[in-house]
């Protein structure tokens, strides 16, 4: 039975641009553009690329006592100091399950008096059932449906957009913005999925196609589809849900410790009180048993997900989760899971491609140098 | 030229058949980013996996197009494997095939029946 696909709100524009649909997470997404992923990918990192993201889901909390209130309730379902967040500013989050591993990764922002989250298309309807079961006496869980979003990544973002709205330069990253542009207010933050420095806009529906249409014609920018987006991200070290990241990995294998504040650790203010928290608490005083690393294979040849990896008297020792070929590195890289012995940069494996051990690396993340805007 | 339904072609040079991929297959798999070719000498049957292709998405295989032997492989794409993108037909060729009997590539489709195939 063939799976009813939904059409993102511009997916006339990205047909008239060559865009080449794919099936992704519900969605007919475009995983490519005729210049192809490669190009795709090395514009992003030199001008700027414009990302249709409207499959992810965004998510509106509105106390309905006080902010502080929903907050705390907001820091029940995650790892993450949601109080400390000043108003104006994004945070990373994760929903953690109450073994320790990840329902979902997502972005918060502090927006004053409500919380707005945007999370991953695949998890989106779990998400708002989530939200709404542990989160309605706090707050009123709003599904923001009449909005798409875009990402516009690279060093040559802000020039672009600034033409557009003044405002954005001064942004910094992980700041949020609302700005107004011809009478409709936008919500921007400045933060992506690429490594490079950019921004994420939600729009109205009614003025998605005009708004995406006015950053295309501008010199620096150029459509980019799914691929690129894929191999931006594998090379900035970033997590896929449901590859890198799943319900059996906890924040502390994922390598996720940064997005554990102090509040929420042993002695911190609000320690615990979080699904997991005794795995993940105890994970972060003795160390996990695996942890997610970067990978280098030596020769050419892609480990892709699932490449099982040895050590080099031929002991399993864990498996790619995501992996590729870098354009910007210029050779194959990867992510995955390997026992906690071996996850020391330079450590020498070897990963099973087509029944042949090759050699391959931990590596250092990101693998390609990150240029967020601080 | 001739081709076959998983997209390779087919040219006769002297005693040995020349095989690449053909231009709506290099479009379709995207970047070639790595390439992997049987050794010289190896004995192949039709439909075995003999070279291994990646693009920046996904790996594919390709498959001996007819029974024969490997005479000559082509290192250049090993190196350079965007070859494959910027040259299908002509620079990017994969190996040379000694068969037995030229008269089997009579079953193979010409160029017009091969647009109609990817029409």
């Amino acid at each position: 039975m063939a799976e009813e696909l939904f059409r993102l709100g511009l997916h006339d524009l990205h047909v008239s641009l060559g865009g080449k649909m794919v099936p992704f997470a519900g969605y007919e997404m475009p995983v490519q553009y005729p210049a192809g992923v490669m190009k795709e990918h090395l514009h992003t990192r030199s001008a700027a690329g414009l990302f249709d993201v409207s499959h992810m889901g965004q998510v509106i909390l509105r106390p309905r006592g006080s902010y502080e209130a929903l907050a705390l309730a907001f820091e029940t379902l995650m790892p993450v100091d949601v109080l400390g967040v000043a108003e104006g500013r994004q945070r990373y989050g994760l929903f953690t399950n109450e073994t320790g591993g990840i329902l979902d990764d997502l972005m918060f922002a502090n927006r004053g008096d409500h919380i707005f989250v945007v999370v991953n298309a695949a998890c989106k309807s779990a998400d708002l059932a989530h939200m709404q079961a542990h989160l309605s006496d706090d707050a009123e869980v709003i599904a923001v449906t009449d909005r798409g979003l875009l990402a516009l990544q690279g060093p040559l973002a802000e020039a672009a957009l600034a033409r557009l709205i003044p405002g954005v330069a001064a942004m910094r990253f992980m700041d949020v913005a609302i700005l107004p542009w011809q009478g409709v207010d936008l919500w921007i933050s400045r933060s992506g999925y690429t490594g490079e420095d950019g921004y994420e806009i939600s729009v109205p529906d009614a003025r998605l196609r005009g708004f995406a249409e006015a950053l295309l014609d501008q010199p620096e920018v150029m459509p980019i589809g799914l691929g690129a987006r894929d191999s931006l991200r594998l090379e900035a070290g970033l997590c896929l849900y449901g590859h890198d990241i799943d319900t059996t990995t906890s924040p502390v294998e994922a390598g996720l410790t940064w997005a554990i504040q102090k509040a929420r650790r042993a002695g911190g203010a609000r320690a615990g009180g979080f699904p997991g928290a005794a795995r993940i608490l105890q994970e972060l005083a003795d160390g996990p048993d695996r942890k997610r690393v970067g990978l280098r294979p030596e020769g050419r040849a892609p480990m892709r997900e699932h490449t099982d990896l040895f050590s080099p008297d031929g002991t399993p020792v864990g498996e790619v989760t995501s992996g590729g070929f870098g354009p910007s590195v210029g050779g194959p890289i990867a992510i995955g899971y390997v026992a906690r012995a071996f996850a020391t940069p330079d450590a020498g494996l070897e990963g099973e491609v087509r029944g042949k051990r090759l050699p391959v690396t931990v590596a250092d993340m990101p693998f390609h140098p990150t240029t967020y805007k601080r | 030229m001739k081709y076959t339904k998983d997209h390779e072609w087919l040219r006769v040079e002297g005693d040995v058949v020349v095989v690449g991929i053909t231009e709506h297959a290099a479009t379709a798999l995207g970047d070639v980013v790595f390439i992997e070719l049987p050794e010289v000498e190896t004995v192949v049957a039709e439909g075995d996996e003999v070279c291994v292709i990646e693009s920046v998405k996904a790996a594919s295989d390709i498959l001996a197009p007819l029974d024969g032997e490997i005479t000559e492989i082509n290192t250049k794409l090993v190196d350079n494997p965007s070859l494959v993108n910027e040259d299908p037909t002509g620079a990017a060729w994969f190996f040379k095939i000694r068969i037995d009997d030229m008269s089997v590539l009579d079953a193979l489709m010409d160029e017009d029946e091969y647009n109609d195939l990817i029409g």
